[in-house]
């Protein structure tokens, strides 16, 4: 029988074309899910064989605020909660841009909230990774507008008894035309559902529930990230096209995850074509991008 | 490089100032646009998403002025001339997202038709309290431009003036207007397209391979380039190097910030517009700006009637501030006398520079209306004995 030999370490990684390699080694923890995540996102563009020109990448501030500073392609690291209205613009200026917002769950539904449900509203054709690890990790490991209620955070430290968001709701009640919920452990599923999102006109939502063992499981002595991994592994429930509104997440209770909105409606550029084209007629002509 | 005539609503006109400010905007090339209402200001984003799906630019009207600040930095990096519009509580929600384009150094303008505050305070009257918040408001050091206006054809001039200086030296500009301003109608004469000067963006065509969207050039300003245009380069509101990368440390932090004052700071004299009538040989001199440097004109014109040696300096541009003017001129005169729509402003930056060669004399107006110009008169009269 024949075997594979191992290819030599100095032989091209497949992912270098899409990784900053002069800024590896990146900063996230062992076991963080956030290594995951970046590779699905690859694999993804690899297999869409989106020309990585015309590929833009913004993130907001924390651990995932991080992720667009290690993507080779345009990339822009903002402020706390602005990727979203960042990325608006660029995708508004260049509508045949492909841009991609990367960031946490604080980050695009706490302080960024008010943006991501207008983007969704106004069905902005971008792309929204929120990798959720259910705290705010970067600054410590405090209270989240995810932490489920009872876990332990740095300023819930008698347990949380906020209410939280859940994503999928209210990605869907804001008009996001394709939401999907994967762990850090479907990585198939996962790169699937960011490929179908790139892919998808419109705003869409990929939220992905990443262990955080720094923080999340080691204050609320749940294991390591291995040990998430095995939790999301006996505890995920695939359910394609779920009621979004039973996705809430209880504190080490069952997750929901699948793709639950895969929809239609005209988006931002295109409603606002074919409005003005009815109101001016001849005199309009259709906005393709402003920039020279 | 000249205006883009699309843009550009060449003629006579009867406009008030936020209009004419929009129309500037237009014809400066501005094609992006993200805003949230605001009085005094909202006549500004009115016009301008009126006009713009006719000339082929996007207006969008943002959430709020958090989101509207950021919006237009994306525009601007994906190649438009951005820009933005607010007032008073506005102004402030947009320090945040100002500092991470001075920080990203962004070309865009935001214009501020300024209203009493402080808060909510007066949103229909006139105020000139947010001159300090323009230069130091948003967190860490940096050096910023503003031009302030005062009339409706100077809102036009001014904000064409703003887009230049953003583009020349890759920093937002902003355009300090107020209310009395923003709402007077006057004539305003748009010229042809081909008489307007245009800055065009300092774009990078250098192969991509060695473009460092940091590494600057001699004029400490570094090439630009869009997204979309294969540079794939990385920019970050944190402390980075020439690759745009974040480095934490001090080394980096001296480098880059020292870099970002400087490149306003060692050319002030460049950047700065006064005008000035007058001021040789005067005992007293009146510095204003905005609409105050209009009302200083019958108090400056009765002082002279009595017999006092006064000049005017109007300040076209308030930051940078034009320190080597002020130093020079304090060594010749008596007394500057500073009215401005607050209880003291840029006073202090004239008493700093003026060192106390010459004194320096407030004439301070709470807002909601402008001074009156006997007040002004009065201070002269006193800053000449």
């Amino acid at each position: 029988m024949k075997r594979e030999v191992a290819a030599p370490a100095t032989e091209a990684h497949p992912m270098d074309e899409l990784l900053r390699m002069d800024r590896i080694p990146h900063i996230w923890c062992p076991t963080c899910g956030l290594g995951t995540v970046v590779t699905a996102f690859a694999s993804a563009v690899d297999k869409l064989e989106i020309p990585l020109d015309d590929l833009a990448v913004v993130s907001g501030i924390g651990c995932t605020g991080r992720v667009a500073g290690y993507i080779k392609v345009d990339s822009f690291h903002t402020t706390h909660g602005r990727a979203i209205p960042f990325a608006t613009g660029l995708h508004l200026t260049n509508p045949k841009l492909k841009v991609v917002v990367i960031s946490g769950d604080g980050d695009l539904i706490s302080i960024g909230g008010n943006h991501f449900i207008h983007a969704a509203r106004r069905n902005v054709d971008i792309t929204v990774i929120c990798v959720n690890n259910f705290i705010y990790a970067m600054t410590g490991g405090q209270v989240a507008p995810t932490t489920p209620l009872r876990a332990n955070a740095s300023t819930m430290p008698y347990g949380n008894f906020e209410r939280p968001f859940n994503i999928p709701y209210l990605a869907e009640s804001s008009g996001a035309v394709y939401v999907a919920r994967w762990t850090a452990l479907h990585v198939r599923r996962l790169t699937k559902a960011i490929a179908e999102a790139l892919q998808k006109p419109g705003f869409s939502v990929v939220e992905v529930i990443s262990p955080c063992s720094t923080l999340y499981s080691r204050r609320n002595r749940i294991g390591t990230g291995l040990d998430l991994m095995k939790f999301y592994h006996d505890n995920c429930e695939i359910k394609h096209g779920a009621d979004t509104r039973e996705l809430d997440i209880g504190f080490q209770e069952e997750i929901t995850v699948g793709k639950f909105i895969d929809t239609e409606r005209p988006t931002y550029v295109e409603s606002m074509n074919t409005w003005y084209a009815e109101v001016f007629g001849d005199q309009y002509e259709p906005y393709e991008g402003s920039a020279k | 490089m000249t205006a883009d005539p699309k843009g550009v609503l060449t003629g006579e006109h009867y406009l008030d100032g936020d209009h004419a400010a929009a129309e500037g905007a237009l014809a400066a090339g501005c094609r992006f646009f993200a805003g949230y209402p605001i009085t005094p200001s909202t006549e500004v984003a009115e016009r301008i998403a009126a006009r713009f799906p006719r000339v082929g630019g996007v207006f969008v009207q943002m959430e709020d002025e958090l989101g509207s600040m950021a919006a237009i930095l994306g525009g601007a990096w994906a190649g438009a001339k951005s820009m933005t519009v607010t007032s008073g509580p506005g102004f402030s929600l947009m320090m945040e997202n100002l500092g991470l384009g001075v920080m990203m150094e962004v070309p865009t303008v935001l214009v501020n038709v300024q209203r009493g505050g402080p808060s909510t305070g007066l949103p229909t009257l006139p105020g000139q309290a947010d001159i300090m918040q323009a230069r130091w408001g948003s967190h860490g050091d940096y050096e910023i431009i503003a031009v302030s206006p005062s009339s409706p054809q100077e809102a036009f001039d001014h904000t064409i003036m703003a887009f230049n200086f953003a583009e020349k030296y890759r920093v937002p500009t902003m355009v300090m207007m107020d209310e009395c301003v923003g709402h007077m109608t006057e004539k305003v004469v748009i010229p042809e397209a081909e008489e307007i000067e245009i800055v065009p963006r300092k774009m990078y065509d250098g192969p991509k391979t060695e473009y460092l969207p940091y590494e600057p050039d001699e004029d400490m300003v570094p090439w630009m380039v869009r997204a979309g245009d294969g540079y794939r380069f990385h920019t970050t509101g944190l402390t980075h190097d020439e690759k745009g990368y974040p480095v934490m440390n001090s080394k980096c932090q001296e480098k880059c910030v020292h870099r970002l004052v400087d490149k306003i700071r060692s050319r002030i004299d460049e950047i700065v517009v006064l005008e000035e009538d007058g001021v040789e040989g005067a005992d007293v001199v009146v510095v204003s700006y905005g609409i105050t440097s209009r009302v200083t004109v019958p108090a400056v014109e009765r002082a002279r009637k009595d017999g006092i040696n006064v000049g005017s300096l109007r300040l076209v541009t308030i930051w940078p501030f034009p320190e080597n003017r002020i130093r020079e001129l304090s060594r010749k005169i008596k007394t500057f006398i500073v009215p401005e729509i607050n209880y003291g402003q840029l006073c202090y930056e004239v008493e700093r520079c003026a060192a106390g060669n010459a004194e320096t004399v407030l004439v301070p107006h709470g807002g909601g209306w402008v001074h009156d110009p006997g007040d002004i008169y009065d201070a002269i009269k006193k800053g000449a004995k």
